[in-house]
Formats: C-alpha cells, structure tokens, sequence
C-alpha cells in the first residue's frame, strides 16, 4: 500500500510549544507522584528544573484515579526479605530480587507520607475490632510513623479510606513541583492534558535519550521537551486482549481502561532493553463488575468454591495433575496456581465459581455475638457490612451498581467470581517491564547495576511502576516508593552530567507531521464517503483496537482459547500484527481526542507484539492460570529458569531476544 | 455508561473555558456542546465508571447507568463527596435502600505542606540507599544478609 505522509495540506499545523528542562516526569500517577516529591528535595539549591507532563488531570490520573480500599505493600514488622519470598513465590520463582528488596526497604515511609498529607489509614481497636480513619484518631490512636497498629488484612496489605488517596498524593506531588518551579524561575512545569507519545535519542550521544514529544488534547498544540534525564511511568497495557465484556461494558476493565501500554511503547521507541514481557497477570475477580476479591478471602476469611460447593484449591486429582507438569510450584498455591485450579473447574463444567461472602458474613456474625452478646454484636455486625461494602465503594464502584442492580446482598447470597481477560503489568501481581539497573549494596551481579537505580538501558532513560520490570506486587505504595528511588537518582545522574546539552537530529516540522498524521489523513479523505466512518482509505482507531484485541484473543492465549497458545498460533497472529502495524501508518483521527486514542492504540500494538514475541521465546507454561504453551505445558526449570529479555529495534522492526540467568539472593 | 448527564441539571458549568466534569475525568470522556450549554459522554464503552465526573459536578447533574451488556435496569449508586467524608446511598432494583458514610482525609484540602519539618537532602549521601527523609532520620537502610 502506498505509504501516507502528512503535509499539513488538509489539516491545520499546529502550534509547536518548546520546553527545556532537567528532569522529565512522563506520567502522573503514583510514580510520578512519588518522583516530583522526592526529586523537588534533592534538587534544591541545585538550578535543576523538573517538570510534569499527564494526559489527565494529575488529581485523578492513573491507577488510583477512583481510590483504593487497601495499601497493598506496607512492610510493618516484616523483614523485607520475607517480602522478596512472598513475590518470589507469587510470581513463579524469577524476579529481581534486588529490585524487590529495595523496594521493601522503602516503601513504608511513602505510606507514612501518605497518612501525614492526610489519608486516613484503619487501626486496630483496643478489643482487636478494626477502626477506620476518624475512630482510630478520635480514640487517640497514634499514626503509624508513631507505632500506631493498621488492620492488615493480610500479611502485607493495611486497610485504608481511601476514596481520595490520589488526590492526597497529587497534592504533595503539585506542591513539590510548584517549590521547584520558583526556585528555577520557569513558567510552567506540569502539564496537564499533554500526551507523550514518541521518544527521542540524542544525536551526538550514543544511546542517550534526549526529547519526549506530544500533543494537547485539548488545544492545537503540540508540545517538545528536551531533557537532560527522564522519568518514565506511563502505566502497564489494558484493553489489549478482547475483553470478556462487550460494548459498552468494555469500559469496565479490571485495571485502568486507559493504561494503554505507552510506558512500554515510549521505552520500546528508543531500544531499552524489556524482560519477562510475557508475564501477564489475570486477576479472578467478581464476575463482570470486577470487584476487588482480596478483602473478602484475606480480611472476611470467605471461601470460594465450585457450584458443588467442593473446594476447587484442595481437590487431590487436580493437585497431582497439576504437580505432574508444574512440580512444587504447585504446593504454595500462588495466584497463578489458583487460577488454573479454578479454571479446570470451570472446564468440567463445575461452574460458576462462587465466593461463599454469606457463609463469611453468618460466621462472622456468630462470632460478634458470642464475643459482645446481642446488642454490641449487632453493631459491629452493622459496621461490618459497612466495611465490606466500603471496599468496592472506594475502588471499584461499578461493582456496586451490579450487586444493586441484581439485588445481591453478600450476606444473604453468594456472587460468582471468574478468571479476567489478561493484563500486561509490572506493579500488581505482574511482572512485566524493561530491565534496570539496581542497587549496588544488595549482592546482586555486577551486571544488575550500571550505576543509577532503575535507569533502563538508555542511558538517562529512568523507569518506575508498572514498566519497571521483573519486580511486581509493588501495588500503590510501592510505586510511590519507586518513583522516589527513580526521583532521587534522576537527580544524582543529572548533577554528573551538569555540561550535557540534549540535541536531535530530527526537524520539529517531521516530528509535527508524523504526529499528525492521523489528522491529515482524516480530513483528506473524509468526503470520499457519505459517512465518514465507514471509509476504505484509514482505519479509525476503535477499530483498530477491535482487531488488536481480536488477534490477542484468539492466537495469543486470550480467554476464547482458555488462554492456551503455542508456537504455531503465535506465528500465525505476529504475521497479523505486522499487517495491523502497518495499518496503524493509515489511522484516521476526526479530533483531538480521537488523534489520542490513535496514538494510544499504536502503543497497545507494541506492547501486545512484546508479549507475544516473548512467549514465543519462552519454551515452558511457567505461568499456568495465566497462559499455556500447549506445545510445552510445563514448567521447565532446568532451561527456562532465567530472565528472557529482548530489544526491540524500531527503525528495522527487528527483534533480539536473549536468556539473562536468574540469581537468587534471598534464601 | 456510563456516566450520563440530566439535562435540566447541567448549566454547563456555566461557560467558563472547561467544566468540571471535562476538567477531571482521567480518560477525557466528557465534552461540552457550547450551543445548549450542556456536558455529555463522548464515549461510554471506554468509561471506567470511576465516577470523577460524578463527585465533582458542582450542580450533581451527572450519574451512572450499569453497563448494559450485563446490568439489568433499576440499581443505582450516587455519592455526595464532601470535604472530610463521603455519603454514599445505594438502591437495589428491588427497592432495597443502603445508606454509608465513610472519612475520605483527615486534612483541609490544599493544607499539605510537603517539606515542613522534614530533613534537607544530605547530597553527599545521593548514591546511597534511603529517601531524604529516612536517611534524615538515621533511618538504617538493611541490607540482605
């Protein structure tokens, strides 16, 4: 087909905003959040300049945009070495342990932050009954900095209110960066409603990234930051596999509808180096609405089970079976395991899954009144069922609306529960991002750390959250606690490189063309058609997902194939991805809003082609419950018990992949 | 949806530049028609029902319908966000009424002053482990051992 470029013959140029700065913060959740706050201290006296740039409003941007009910990472009296085994276990024996490590030896001081700016955080109550926020206070119990005791619903996750945990932190995080906009004397350094899509190299610095570039989607702008380091922490991949939902109900994804997979494109772009892409994670969460389930198994102590009523967990064939291929990854029981117990269940017709939330309550109950007899019992029952629902109502409201309207109430009936379309992430329980550099102080290899903690590959090019890979269950807290690690070292790497002065070989007006493609192609063949969204000459970018999605589905182990894939279904849907990536060369934005889901779309691509190319390159089913190479249904420890790591090159579209081995450092 | 928009609620946040619900909404849903004044969803399949623009409207002219590939009619969720605490009133499709109340921050918003009381950043201790504030506090930083 003939190749389409953009001349600005049809659609208006947009104006092009240049903005130099010192530190880039790409993003605006909680990484970014934890990197403006950290990187503002380190930076003053120092003339650094660190700007924020958010496609959202930085108030309810990223994953904690609706709230969180729980801080999925709080160390406490734990050993962070205990917390490395945990993620150990969880994610199938291979992380960066060192990664993980650091990260368990930070992060409690971000949720201490957290709780000072304001976020209240449940205390356990003097007759061991938990106390939210404002009883906890108004009881004189003190913060947790101060010794006071959260309500852990597990062992490492603390229960919160925390319907406006991300507007707290965005505050901190606004407010930092407002200190160090006076302090630098700029005009403006956080961006709202800018959309990083492409990254650029330096041109006379080998392997050295140097710009970012975007648009409003809000005003014909376009906007070009050059940069001596930058942050990246764009967010994971959701909505790239075809949901279990359709239509509108889409919308409802377990993660972030719009985490579109640019943290790994924009890193991807410039060639840093990705490991473990083929991790993936499929949370089993309450059909449809994708209510959260952890409270309810770890803190109200429920049961799930098959419609038997048979624990699907403890049914000794199934364990055999699975251990005959798996072998003792079976006996811990991950979230991985779960799911494929579940899941053979569910093959044998055993189903629907349901979570038993009414023989929890009435346990729960009988409990309370043999404990505070009838009266006192009753009241703490009321404020249990508070509780319980507090926890969708905070982070997952839409589940909610569906227990209202199909009249459940979880005390009275059981609601079923069901493996999710699969997620491409790296802070929850997924691992999959690009590889970094570590601390030195922890034992890890030599070749872990090339000197700056969680710089990629490129140099100067930092990574935190959902794309900092091989190191997941970072969860809300932990991501803060990255972007500060990232923060603080962005700044010491710039205060080393004080003389460097980013340059790029491309010309503003190529890079605003490239952009705006999707634009001019729009406007120069909209009146081909009657209706312009039925056109053989672009594709609109819904579209484009919908065949995206398709592909995932249906060759690289989505759920119509019960997540099953292998060699030869691989190759057949890359050969369909590279048709689709080339499409993407003829996608059609009618607006602002649409040119942003066309460039989100293109990042879902590359971030979709990573995953499969890994699995490909993968030989074993190391993540069973998650995805299975038929051809290779095992885990095989002795050849694949190793990071795959892979770059990709984007001027030739090739591919290196490569065994990195594993070194375990905790015991 | 998806959040939708009561017409005769909606006074477009009465012509300023963005509304509020256009200011908030992290995935850029909501869009303002200048001609009638009135907000609208621009695209309900891709709404996460986070319910940004329904706790910021400032004439509470924005709810929630369920998605209908799986919802029946008739259920509905509306929070009234206040500064300290949120209400929350649920109906079932059968009428059933729940009513909830939980803390939402224990400080004025706009109150966070960020570094007071905290250490400055000791930079010859950069490439060491620890925040600038636990290496402040003489946080030691453990190792593995």
């Amino acid at each position: 087909m003939e190749k389409e470029t953009c001349t600005f013959s049809y659609c208006e140029k947009p104006e092009v905003i240049e903005h130099e700065t010192d530190l880039l913060i790409i993003g605006g959740g909680m990484s970014a959040c934890g990197a403006a706050f950290e990187a503002t201290r380190w930076a003053k006296g120092q003339n650094i300049r660190i700007t924020m740039v958010d496609k959202a409003a930085t108030d309810r941007s990223g994953a904690v945009a609706m709230g969180l009910s729980a801080i999925n990472t709080y160390m406490g009296q734990n050993d962070p070495a205990d917390y490395v085994r945990y993620v150990r276990n969880d994610l199938m024996g291979i992380i960066r342990e060192d990664l993980v490590y650091d990260l368990g030896r930070h992060v409690d001081d971000s949720v201490h932050h957290f709780e000072e700016w304001g976020l209240p955080i449940w205390k356990k109550g003097d007759e061991g009954f938990s106390l939210d926020g404002f009883q906890a206070r108004d009881a004189g119990k003190p913060m947790l900095k101060d010794g006071g005791t959260p309500v852990n619903s597990g062992r490492w996750q603390i229960m919160i209110n925390g319907e406006s945990y991300k507007v707290i932190v965005a505050e901190a995080a606004k407010k930092a960066l407002e200190i160090n906009r006076q302090e630098t004397g700029v005009e403006e350094n956080h961006f709202e409603r800018v959309f990083i899509v492409k990254l650029f190299k330096d041109a006379n610095v080998d392997n050295r990234v140097a710009a970012a570039a975007g648009f409003s989607v809000r005003e014909n702008k376009i906007y070009f930051f050059k940069a001596k380091a930058m942050l990246l922490g764009a967010g994971g991949a959701v909505n790239v596999f075809r949901p279990r939902s359709s239509k509108e109900g889409q919308g409802r994804a377990w993660y972030p509808v719009w985490n579109s997979g640019s943290g790994y494109a924009l890193g991807m772009q410039v060639g840093a180096e990705l490991t473990l892409m083929e991790n993936r994670f499929v949370p089993a969460r309450f059909k449809d609405g994708y209510g959260p389930v952890g409270a309810w198994f770890l803190f109200f102590k429920a049961k799930a089970t098959n419609s038997l009523g048979e624990d699907y967990c403890a049914n000794e064939e199934a364990l055999a079976e699975a251990k005959a291929k798996y072998g003792s990854y079976v006996d811990k029981l991950g979230t991985a395991i779960r799911n494929h117990l579940m899941m053979r269940d569910m093959k044998l017709g055993k189903g629907p899954i349901l979570m038993r939330t009414d023989q929890a309550m009435d346990a729960i109950s009988k409990e309370m009144i043999e404990k505070l007899g009838e009266k006192e019992g009753k009241k703490k029952i009321k404020h249990l069922e508070a509780e319980a629902w507090e926890d969708f109502l905070d982070m997952c409201i839409g589940q909610a609306g569906l227990w209202a309207c199909d009249n459940v109430e979880p005390d009275k009936v059981p609601s079923e529960i069901m493996p999710t379309e699969p997620y491409i992430l790296g802070s929850h329980a997924g691992c999959a991002g690009f590889w970094v550099s570590g601390p030195d102080d922890l034992g890890a290899p030599v070749e872990w750390h090339w000197g700056y903690n969680r710089m990629s590959t490129v140099t100067g090019l930092f990574m935190m959250g959902d794309i900092c890979g091989a190191s997941g269950h970072k969860f809300s807290s932990g991501s803060h606690a990255e972007g500060r690690i990232a923060g603080k070292a962005g700044i010491a790497f710039i205060l080393d490189n004080k003389d460097y002065s980013p340059a790029i070989k491309e010309s503003m007006d190529d890079i605003s063309a490239e952009l705006y493609l999707p634009y001019e192609m729009y406007e120069k063949y909209k009146n081909f058609t009657t209706d312009p969204k039925m056109n053989p000459h672009y594709i609109k970018p819904d579209l484009l997902q919908t065949r995206l999605q398709k592909i995932a589905d249906e060759y690289f182990g989505g759920c119509s194939t019960w997540y099953m894939t292998s060699k030869t279904m691989l190759e057949t849907g890359l050969k369909k991805l590279e048709v689709l990536k080339e499409d993407a060369a003829k996608l059609a934005a009618a607006d602002l809003h649409e040119l942003m889901r066309c460039w989100e779309n293109y990042h879902r691509v590359l971030s979709l082609e990573a995953h499969a190319r890994h699995i490909h390159f993968r030989e074993e089913s190391r993540y069973p419950g998650y995805y299975y190479r038929g051809d290779f249904d095992k885990i095989d420890d002795e050849n694949w018990k190793c990071f795959t790591n892979s770059v990709y090159n984007a001027e030739d579209l090739t591919w290196e992949m490569k065994k990195v081995p594993y070194v375990q450092l905790v015991d | 949806m998806p959040s939708y928009v009561i017409t005769e609620k909606c006074d477009g946040c009465k012509g300023q530049e963005k509304t509020a619900c256009m200011y908030i909404c992290p995935n850029d849903l909501m869009k303002l028609d200048r001609d009638r004044m009135k907000a609208w969803n621009q695209e309900p399949d891709q709404c996460w029902e986070c319910y940004n623009c329904v706790k910021i409207c400032p004439q509470q002219s924005i709810e929630i319908r369920g998605y209908q590939d799986f919802n029946p009619l008739g259920g509905n969720v509306i929070p009234l966000r206040g500064t300290d605490s949120i209400m929350w009133t649920i109906k079932f499709r059968n009428g059933v009424l729940k009513r909830f109340k939980f803390p939402i921050r224990s400080t004025a918003e706009g109150s966070v002053d960020p570094y007071a009381g905290k250490p400055e950043a000791d930079l010859s201790k950069i490439k060491q482990p620890g925040h600038f504030t636990q290496q402040g506090a003489g946080v030691e930083m453990p190792t593995i051992k």
